[in-house]
């Protein structure tokens, strides 16, 4: 941060804090198709990045970004349900060949193209099982300014370390809305360092071996081993088989590496308040109706606390150890499924779990407050 | 160099007599006459009969969906890959048509590499069906009476979009050499290479000649080329630091605000009402409050209302949105409407109404006055300051040192506005 920051304000929009984090730990390409509440991200990505292209349609935008994963690039794109839904067969394509990209999914009300303009909670419920198989996909959402920027950061990051694509959610309300913010806030963001094969190696280079469950990366655009890159079931060297065992390996792997490393990559806040009987759980742009409903009931002398997940998929154990420690848990969404205790729970919620929801508005705090003491 | 440097195999994973194999075979000659090297070369495959080819290649290999590999060997040629590597992409005749988009816009773009297509006129791997490839008359396992319409001509459709150079032929006999020709072109290059499908192709259309059907299809066999500049990837592009304009703002000015205050500004489009609502901010920032600040309007953002929601606090504010608010500025008619229920929903607070408008039921204060004295244009910024000079929230002084900081003052009518100011 510049030293004449230092302490002041100034107005800034959380698109721009995503774009700048993301180039700062790495991402290099911003592929683009415009959808309304992504394209400020669209515009940023544009002056921000050193590559810049304007692709025909998303499910080209995911093409053309793993070509370049496969090159050796970090790409990125901002896109709300209907281009992520295109995207979806080229996301699992990515999945299964072990590219590192971002995608930044900015929620707005559905289904279909539904209203472009209105904010929403919609798309978790998707986001859990989109890769073919129900295997994970990091999935993080952010829930203020600051994470807009830490978050976007670590996303890059999971994605070069875990070599797949992630998925940081977010939505109109949080991306299209300027705030007054303090840029001191802002920590350093490091360049993040890849690893890759080490081309010394005597003996076979094979792209799917995994040294720690991550295979180590060569691009194509070196001609010193061949690197497979392949998106049908294949063995270590990237050869299509059957279901054989060695092919079977490696898709449980794609499962493994992703819930084994989670600890790396498990952020929540939670604000555990001593001898509170009652846990309020938000995320995404809910989490600041959260965040003032639970310092008015303070304010009152109720004693509630607070859990913030940020890390959405997979889901940490953690969220349920701490929410099964309360006496009465207030999920709150701007959905009208409760799709985050779903995701946990399926339909069979706890009983001492009340869900507050919404639909074509923000959750208010108001709302909030009154479930908390129902 | 022989043609084993390119293949691991001399048994090809297709049906006995099936064209890809020649197609494979050749394909790996002209690159060997070419002089690449095996990993100088990135070999792209499609889903289908021929993208089951990889495992034979000591190319790198990247094998990804069914019609994507054009984009995919696309998003490889935006990479830094220098000019001795060469990207050949197989696709299919299906794989043509499910992602023929691809195709035009690797062409539009003049981009470096070549789409090689092997045409057996139907999808092979799934059992033989109609593509959008299949001549008229054809007979596929689902156009048994033969197909009712032709199919595109691909060659004709990439040249038009822009590619460098496109071939249609004959996939019999040598063809190294008319691959070389392809694969030497600098820029996006296209050849069709037309087959019958023994399995399925044969059996259907029995004793149809590959070169009869070629000539009642009606697309002819050929060359075409023009002279384009290829694609080059865009090097050391400028870049911005996001963060370089975004200017914090020295607490200048006081406000007397104690407790949150929200507020609607709304007018309709081009009169000023997101550039009136961010020197609110502006100005309330320069005051050492907090702010948050989101427009709205209709999707078609030049008719119709432009509104702006701005909350205002001396603490940090977490939820931002606005149901009903403490004050609301409303300059046009389109802004009332927008507004309306909001306002009737006001127990208390302060409405700002223009003079020539219906002041609609509300608990809040009215306050009228002639916001559009000085153009449609000025209204929602008049009425800003008619704000600031009847509440104190802000003072009228942040707001001209918020419009003096930006270089706005030419584009306003600063003078009219002070004079206007003055008088009431
Ligand atoms: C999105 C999608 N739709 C359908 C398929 C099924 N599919 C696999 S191969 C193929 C047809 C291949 O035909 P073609 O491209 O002509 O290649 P050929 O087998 O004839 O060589 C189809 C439709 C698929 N894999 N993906
Ligand atoms: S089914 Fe047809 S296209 Fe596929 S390998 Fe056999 S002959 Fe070739
Ligand atoms: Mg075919």
């Amino acid at each position: 941060m510049q030293e004449n920051n230092k302490g002041k304000r100034a107005l800034v929009d959380a698109s721009r804090l995503i774009i700048e984090s993301m180039a700062r730990a790495g991402a290099d390409a911003f592929i683009g198709y415009p959808i309304t509440p992504a394209n400020l991200l669209y515009q940023y990505g544009s002056q921000r990045m050193p590559l810049m292209l304007a692709a025909p349609d998303e499910i080209t935008t995911l093409q053309w970004m793993t070509g370049l994963a496969a090159a050796g690039k970090v790409p990125i794109t901002a896109t709300s349900f209907p281009g992520y839904a295109l995207m979806i067969e080229s996301v699992n394509m990515a999945y299964m060949m072990e590219l590192p990209m971002v995608i930044i999914l900015v929620q707005r009300l559905g289904p279909a193209t539904g209203t472009a303009t209105c904010g929403a909670q919609g798309d978790l419920s998707l986001l859990k099982g989109n890769i073919s198989g129900g295997h994970p996909m990091p999935v993080f959402c952010t829930s203020n300014f600051e994470d807009s920027w830490t978050l976007s950061a670590k996303a890059v990051e999971t994605a070069i370390k875990l070599r797949t694509p992630v998925i940081l959610l977010t939505s109109k309300e949080e991306v299209m809305t300027t705030k007054s913010f303090d840029m001191d806030a802002l920590p350093a963001i490091e360049l993040v360092e890849r690893k890759y094969y080490d081309m010394q190696c005597d003996g076979k280079y094979k792209s799917y071996k995994a040294t720690d469950l991550v295979p180590d990366f060569l691009p194509v655009t070196q001609s010193k081993h061949q690197v497979r890159i392949n998106a049908s079931t294949h063995d270590k060297e990237g050869i299509l088989q059957h279901s054989n065992e060695e092919a079977m390996a490696n898709t449980q792997r794609l499962e493994d590496k992703i819930r084994h490393k989670l600890f790396e990559y498990t952020l929540y806040d939670y604000h555990e308040v001593k001898e509170a009987q009652k846990l309020v759980v938000a995320f995404g742009i809910t989490a600041a109706a959260a965040r003032d409903a639970v310092k008015e009931l303070e304010k009152q002398g109720e004693k509630v606390s607070l859990l913030i997940p940020k890390t959405m998929i997979p889901a940490p154990e953690v969220y349920m150890e701490i929410m099964d420690s309360y006496a009465k848990v207030v999920v709150a969404e701007e959905n009208i499924n409760n799709q985050f205790s779903d995701m946990l729970y399926g339909i069979r919620k706890p009983k001492n779990h009340h869900f507050v929801g919404a639909l074509g508005k923000m959750i208010t705090p108001q709302q909030i407050i009154e479930e908390v003491q129902a | 160099m022989t043609i084993n440097t390119f293949l691991n195999t001399d048994a090809l994973p297709y049906c006995k007599g099936c064209g890809h194999d020649l197609i494979a075979r050749n394909t790996t000659k002209a690159l060997v006459k070419l002089g690449y090297d095996p990993l100088d070369v990135i070999m792209v495959t499609d889903i289908g009969c021929h993208g089951i080819i990889d495992k034979c290649l000591n190319t790198h290999t990247v094998h990804g969906l069914h019609g994507r590999s054009v984009a995919l060997g696309a998003g490889i040629s935006f990479g830094d890959i220098g000019p001795e590597k060469k990207i050949v992409v197989f696709i299919g005749d299906g794989g043509t048509t499910i992602g023929l988009q691809h195709i035009m816009e690797a062409a539009r773009l003049n981009l470096n590499m070549t789409v090689v297509v092997h045409n057996n006129y139907l999808y092979g791997m799934t059992g033989g069906q109609t593509s959008g490839l299949t001549p008229v008359g054809f007979n596929t396992t689902t156009s048994g009476e033969g197909n009712p319409f032709a199919g595109y001509d691909l060659c004709a459709l990439s040249s038009a979009a822009g590619a460098a150079y496109t071939a249609r032929i004959t996939g019999i006999g040598d063809i190294s050499d008319k691959l070389v020709a392809a694969f030497a072109v600098k820029g996006f290059s296209l050849i069709e290479v037309l087959e019958i499908c023994p399995s399925y192709g044969v059996k259907l259309n029995p004793k149809r000649k590959l070169a009869e059907i070629i000539e009642k299809a009606g697309k002819p066999l050929g060359e075409w080329t023009q002279d384009r500049e290829a694609f080059s990837a865009v090097q050391g592009r400028k870049t911005q630091d996001l963060l370089a304009k975004v200017h914090p703002v020295k607490k200048s000015f006081n406000s007397y605000l104690k407790t949150p205050m929200s507020m609607v500004v709304s007018g309709s489009a081009g009169e000023g009402v997101q550039l009136a609502a961010g020197l609110i901010s502006k100005a309330a920032l320069s005051s050492g409050l907090h702010v948050t600040q989101k427009g709205s309007y209709p999707v078609t953002v030049g008719v119709g209302f432009s509104t702006a929601e701005i909350n205002l606090s001396p603490q940090p504010i977490h939820f931002h949105g606005i149901n009903v608010p403490d004050m609301a500025l409303i300059t046009s008619a389109d802004g009332l409407a927008h507004n309306r229920k909001r306002i009737e929903s006001m127990k208390e607070g302060m409405l700002f109404i223009d003079s020539s408008l219906p002041v609609p039921a509300t608990g809040a204060e009215v306050i009228q006055h002639d916001f559009r004295a000085l153009g449609a244009r000025n209204a929602a910024i008049f009425s800003v300051f008619f704000f600031a000079l009847k509440t104190g929230i802000i003072s009228t002084e942040a707001i001209f040192k918020v419009i003096e900081d930006e270089g706005k003052a030419e584009k306003l009518p600063i003078a009219k506005i002070k004079e206007a100011l003055a008088l009431l």
